[in-house]
C-alpha cells in the first residue's frame, strides 16, 4: 500500500491497472480523456500487459470491447457525454449477451447546448441499457469501485456489464492523495476472470442468437440479475472493506438518518458538500441527514425506504432532467415510496450543466423541504438555483 | 430454453427458414443452360447447379429477384408467391 497524491483521472487507470485487463479500447472525450491516455501510456511503457485498440469512434470502442470480452478476456472501456450516446446500442447488445465489461462513465451534460461541464444527464441516458450503475463520492471510491466493479461484473450469477459514474472535472481533474493498494492484495480479492461462455474458433457458438417468442422471458432473466446483484453489491463492498479497510456504502450510504427530520437523497460528488452543509445545519439545529445512492441500477428503493422510514421529509436532489417528466433519482424514488407508508418526498434540480452545488443550494433545499412541510404542500419541481433572467420572454 | 446471453452452438440459424419472407418465387425454366451466373450472385447462397441446370433452395430464397435479374438467358421467371 502507498499514498499518492494524484488526478481523479490517475487514480482510476491505478485500479485498472491492478485489475489487469487484457483488452481496453477508448476513443477520447473530455473529461474522460485523462484516464485512457495514461492506460495507453501504461500499455505502451510495458506496465500494464494488455492490448490498447485506438478505434476510430465509441461505438467502435464498444464493439472492441465487447468481442473481447466474448473470447473470455477482462475488458475495459470508458467514455462521457456524446460518446456514452454513440455507446448505447451496443451497451444494450452487451448486456443482453451479459459480458462483463467494465466501463467509467465519466459525467457531463449532453449537446444542446453544448459545453463540456458536469451533470447526469449523459449516464441517465444509459439508464435502462441493462448495465449496473455505480455513482461515486470522491476518487478514492472511484478507485475502490472499478476494482469491485470486475469483481461484481465478473460474478457468475450476474454477468452484467458495470459502469462507475464520477463527476467529470470535480473528480477526474481534482487531485487528492489516493490509497494505492498492492497487486497481491487485489489478486487475491479479484482472481483471473472465469467466463461461463467463450468464443472460440474450435467451439464455435452464437451469441445473442435470434428469437421472438422469449425476448419477455429473456429480459427477465437480465431483470434477476440485476436484482441478485442488490445482495451481491452489499457483500463485494464488505469483502473489499475486509481487506482495504475502506468501505463507501453497499447499496446506499447513510449520513446521520438516524434522528433525521429532513432526509436529503443524492448521488456523486456532491454528496461530499452535502455532508459539510448538513454538518453545518446541525450546529444550527436542524435535524437533517443524507442517503448517498452509490447504485443507481439496480435501484435500492427497499434499502432507501428503510433509510428514511422516521423522516418527516425527503428531498432528492437530481443533476438531470427527463424533459417532461423532472428528475430521474426523484421519479425513482417516489416509486419506490408508492403503495408504502413514507415521508413525502420534495423533487429538486440543480447543478446542470456543472452549476456549483454550494452549501447554500443545499440550505435552499432544505428550507423548501421544512416550508413543504409547513404547508403541506408538495411542488412538483423545486429548481434550486433557478436563474429566470436567463429565460427568452 | 435460454441460456444467459442467449448463447448457442453456431449454425442454428438454419432452423430459421427465412424463405418463409418470400412474396415473389424465382422459377426456373427449359431455357436455362446452366451458366451458373446465378449461382454466383444469389446473396443467400441458396442456387446451386444439378445436371447443369440452376436448383433453388426455397428453404431460404427471399425472392429477392437478383438471379432473374442477372440471368443472361432470362430463363428464371418470378411469380407471385402462392404457398
Amino acid at each position: 500500500m502507498s499514498v499518492s497524491v494524484m488526478e481523479g483521472s490517475m487514480a482510476v487507470a491505478e485500479a485498472i491497472k491492478v485489475c489487469r485487463p487484457k483488452v481496453i479500447s477508448a476513443f477520447p472525450i473530455s473529461p474522460q480523456t485523462h484516464i485512457v491516455e495514461e492506460l495507453s501510456k501504461m500499455v505502451a511503457d510495458g506496465q500494464l500487459d494488455a492490448k490498447y485498440i485506438r478505434v476510430d469512434s465509441e461505438f467502435s470502442a464498444a464493439s472492441a470491447v465487447y468481442g473481447s470480452s466474448a473470447t473470455g478476456v477482462r475488458s475495459y472501456t470508458a467514455s462521457s457525454s456524446q460518446g456514452l450516446l454513440l455507446m448505447i446500442e451496443v451497451l444494450y447488445a452487451m448486456a443482453g449477451t451479459r459480458l462483463p465489461v467494465v466501463l467509467t462513465g465519466v459525467n457531463r451534460t449532453v449537446s444542446a447546448p453544448i459545453t463540456i461541464q458536469p451533470d447526469h444527464q449523459d449516464t441517465m441516458a444509459l439508464r435502462d441499457t441493462g448495465v449496473i450503475q455505480l455513482h461515486v463520492e470522491n476518487s478514492q471510491e472511484a478507485y475502490a469501485t472499478h476494482i469491485q466493479a470486475f469483481k461484481l461484473a465478473e460474478d457468475h450469477d450476474i454477468l452484467l456489464p458495470v459502469m462507475v459514474c464520477m463527476d467529470g472535472w470535480i473528480l477526474t481533474h481534482s487531485y487528492e492523495p489516493i490509497k494505492l493498494e498492492d497487486q497481491k492484495l487485489v489478486d487475491s480479492f479479484l482472481p483471473n476472470f472465469v467466463p461461463k461462455y467463450r468464443l472460440d474458433p474450435k467451439n464455435p457458438l452464437t451469441y445473442g442468437a435470434y428469437a421472438d417468442e422469449q425476448v419477455q422471458e429473456f429480459r427477465l432473466m437480465q431483470h434477476f440479475a440485476m436484482e441478485r446483484a442488490k445482495s451481491k453489491i452489499e457483500v463485494i463492498a464488505n469483502d473489499y472493506q475486509k481487506i482495504f479497510d475502506q468501505y463507501y456504502g453497499g447499496l446506499i450510504d447513510e449520513y446521520k438518518c438516524d434522528d433525521a427530520e429532513v432526509v436529503l437523497v443524492a448521488m456523486g460528488s456532491v454528496i461530499g458538500t452535502f455532508k459539510d452543509a448538513v454538518d453545518t445545519l446541525r450546529t444550527e439545529g436542524v435535524k437533517v441527514g443524507i442517503v448517498k445512492v452509490r447504485s443507481y441500477r439496480p435501484f435500492p428503493g427497499e434499502k432507501i425506504a428503510q433509510a428514511v422510514k422516521n423522516a418527516r421529509v425527503v428531498a432528492v436532489m437530481d443533476k438531470s432532467m427527463s424533459v417532461g417528466q423532472g428528475g430521474p433519482l426523484a421519479t425513482d424514488v417516489k416509486s419506490a415510496f408508492a403503495n408504502k407508508e413514507a415521508p413525502p418526498v420534495l423533487s429538486c434540480i440543480a447543478g446542470m450543466g456543472g452549476r456549483d452545488v454550494t452549501i447554500e443550494t443545499v440550505r435552499k433545499m432544505v428550507t423548501k423541504a421544512q416550508l413543504a412541510l409547513k404547508t403541506g404542500k408538495i411542488p412538483d419541481i423545486e429548481y434550486t438555483d433557478f436563474r429566470p433572467e436567463y429565460l427568452e420572454d | 430454453m435460454l441460456r444467459v446471453g442467449s448463447v448457442c452452438e453456431a449454425g442454428k440459424s438454419r432452423l430459421n427458414k427465412t424463405g418463409d419472407w418470400r412474396t415473389l418465387r424465382p422459377q426456373v425454366t427449359d431455357k436455362c443452360n446452366g451458366c451458373g451466373i446465378c449461382e454466383l450472385f444469389c446473396p443467400d447462397s441458396c442456387i446451386v447447379l444439378e445436371n447443369k441446370k440452376a436448383v433453388i433452395d426455397y428453404d431460404y430464397c427471399k425472392g429477392c429477384g437478383i438471379c432473374a435479374n442477372e440471368c443472361p438467358k432470362q430463363a428464371i421467371e418470378m411469380e407471385e408467391e402462392r404457398n
